[in-house]
């Protein structure tokens, strides 16, 4: 199991040949108050980075994008009732979907933790 | 200690108290500002402002299909609703009470002449469905205005009836999906491209027709990054849709150079004219090889918007999207004024009708006169004492705040919120503070590109000694938010609004977007249909 990051501040856990999405603790913070969450549907073919989910705060609307191309095979619908669980738990009960994906070589430019730490420190 | 009347009807967030030294008052009113119930809190059952005839006794014909439950309005006289509405616009900060910045709207001044003329009988009294021959004037007026946009714009041709900036964009995109479909390059060219810090409704308009959008980056300068563009370009690119000045308040110096680059990619360059304020007189976008723009008369032409309305936006179109301008057209035959309505036989491919009737006439009539009343040369003073005004401002505050970028703005000023870093106050919180030195506040965390952003339009209608006491109270707050003591103060603003801060996250999670009266249970609703 490993973590990595986009420079569109998301994260992705992979186990297998499943990866799982959400949004850092970073963008959440930049994002404030998450109020709204549209998450894709179960078995919709995505390819990497193409606009999958929503993510709206009081300050603004985000694009979450496909890190990976793959099949959703699950997406968290808990987030329609409680989007602030994005705020509380961004890399815990606040992920977004899970992507089942074949070619795990397209994670090979993303960002591990300590690049991601970096990344966002050189933002300020 | 004087004891309260509890007037808080049950809503959240309690009324605005100045602190423990200012004394309760016993009807929880403090001089103008009332305690206001909705008017559904109100009035007394069987209580009407007029006096009507008995209704004449009529054959039931509804079959037992009779309402049994109570239609829910409150009974009340005239003066009971007089009154109530006037207490609550006193609540209301509005153009006509002061300083209005809020950027990207354009909030100036709504000159009273144009209110005189749009209340003369013959055109205030006029009525969409009259015979032709009898509006031959409005007709008239609606041609003398679609001449001087075009004139303006240096666009051949004008679409007059859409009903608000979103709503021309939508006109102006079908206009190109329509010169798309007749060149059968539709179903290829999918893909509209807009700048990160476009207004949400470019985006939202291309997606609402079918258009994929990708987003456009901005360069160091705040400008789009025009290698960007280029290399986004190509076969599958529909339209391009921008927005000059853009809403950073910045002029597209390379607008020219992405014309061409868009238009030898075979695609189309749509223009947001949110902004034209900026450059009336000075700049025709036609010249900068804009295919379509729409233009909101509630902003450059000074009609009321902002619960004032309605808006307008007319849409300028080149000549290779004139063909698909939509209903109906005004034309004249001889002498004679006349409508093409949907069916008539016009020169050219109409994509069909956005609205009913003519469009906003009102409005039409407000911006005319603006246009008449100021002459070439107030138009063009106006755009360059709106581009003065936000530069002031700009000049004013840069050494305390922070622009976002370097160099002269043209009618917008942005700031970003690094000044405020590590003080505990935010962009929000700041807007609220504003609020208690009795300005509306800015645009604020828009446009995205900028972070924390704070975008001020002082617009050409305030007097230098206004904008100065603006620019002193910004001043101030700055200073207050700088000194490291402040940030419980600035978190507990507004202080003396009618209402503290409300909580906007709750709002947008949890909304409740009906009033029931409070004996009624949660879900209960008094006006259903005893249709069951």
């Amino acid at each position: 199991m490993s973590t990595k990051y986009t420079n569109e501040h998301e994260w992705i856990r992979i186990e297998g040949d499943v990866g799982t999405i959400g949004i850092t603790s970073y963008a959440q913070e930049q994002l404030g108050d998450v109020v709204f969450v549209e998450v894709p549907a179960v078995g919709r073919k995505v390819a990497k980075g193409e606009s999958v989910a929503v993510v709206e705060s009081v300050k603004a609307a985000s694009d979450i994008y496909a890190p990976i191309t793959g099949e959703v095979v699950e997406s968290n619908a808990a987030l329609a009732d409680s989007p602030g669980d994005v705020n509380a738990e961004p890399t815990g009960k606040g992920w977004f979907f899970k992507i089942k994906f074949s070619n795990k070589a397209e994670l090979d430019g993303l960002m591990d933790d300590a690049a991601y730490d970096a990344f966002v420190k050189s933002l300020g | 200690m004087v004891e309260s009347l509890d007037r808080s009807q049950g809503r959240a967030g309690a009324p605005a108290t100045a602190g423990s030294s200012t004394p309760a008052t016993f009807t929880g009113n403090r001089a103008l500002q009332i305690e206001e119930p909705l008017i559904f809190e109100m009035g007394q059952p069987g209580r009407c402002g007029v006096d009507l005839p008995e209704p004449p006794k009529v054959k039931d014909r509804l079959n037992g299909l009779r309402r049994n439950g109570e239609i829910g309005l409150p009974g009340l006289s005239e003066p009971q609703v007089v009154q109530h509405y006037t207490r609550l616009s006193q609540k209301n900060y509005a153009i006509d009470m002061g300083v209005y910045p809020l950027g990207s709207c354009t909030m100036k001044h709504n000159p009273r002449i144009n209110e005189k003329v749009a209340r003369l009988a013959g055109i205030g009294d006029l009525h969409p469905l009259q015979p032709v021959s009898t509006v031959q004037g409005a007709l008239e007026l609606i041609d003398s205005l679609a001449h001087w946009l075009k004139t303006l714009t240096g666009m051949p041709a004008v679409a007059m009836s859409p009903a608000a900036g979103a709503h021309g964009e939508m006109c102006g995109m079908m206009a190109i999906a329509a010169a798309l479909e007749a060149k059968g390059e539709r179903a290829k060219r999918r893909i509209v491209l807009a700048p990160e810090s476009a207004h949400g409704t470019n985006p939202a308009t291309a997606a609402a027709l079918g258009f994929t959008v990708k987003p456009i980056p901005a360069n160091a300068r705040g400008r789009v990054d025009l290698a960007a563009l280029k290399s986004a370009l190509g076969p599958e690119v529909a339209a391009i849709m921008l927005t000059n000045p853009n809403t950073c308040g910045l002029f597209e110096s390379e607008i020219i150079e992405i014309s061409k680059a868009v238009h030898e990619a075979g695609a189309y360059f749509y223009c947001d004219g949110a902004n034209f304020n900026a450059i009336v007189g000075r700049v025709r976008p036609g010249d900068l090889g804009v295919d379509c723009m729409h233009i909101n008369l509630h902003k450059t032409f000074s009609t009321p918007h902002g619960g004032g309305g309605p808006g307008a936006g007319p849409v300028v179109l080149s000549a290779a999207l004139a063909p698909y301008a939509p209903y109906p057209w005004i034309v004249k035959q001889g002498d004679a004024w006349t409508v093409a309505e949907d069916g008539a036989k016009v020169d050219g491919k109409p994509l069909g009708r956005l609205k009913a009737f003519h469009g906003q006439m009102g409005m039409f009539t407000r911006a005319l006169a603006y246009i008449m009343s100021h002459g070439a040369d107030g138009l063009k003073q106006a755009a360059e004492d709106a581009v003065l005004s936000a530069n002031y401002v700009m000049a004013a505050l840069k050494d305390v705040m922070t622009p976002a970028f370097e160099g002269p703005c043209m009618h917008e000023a942005l700031f970003d919120d690094s000044f405020l870093k590590d003080t505990g106050v935010s962009t929000l919180d700041f807007a609220k503070a504003m609020i208690d030195e009795g300005y509306h506040p800015m645009t604020m965390y828009f446009p995205l590109v900028v972070h924390g952003a704070m975008l001020v339009e002082p617009t050409e209608s305030q007097a230098k000694e206004d904008l100065d006491l603006f620019i002193a109270a910004m001043r101030s707050l700055t200073e207050r938010a700088k000194s490291g003591t402040a940030a419980e103060d600035f978190k507990a603003a507004p202080r003396y609004s009618p209402r503290r801060r409300l909580d906007e996250t709750l709002a947008a999670r949890k909304p409740i977007l009906r009033w029931r009266p409070s004996n009624s249970p949660p879900g209960g609703d008094p006006m259903r249909q005893a249709a069951e």
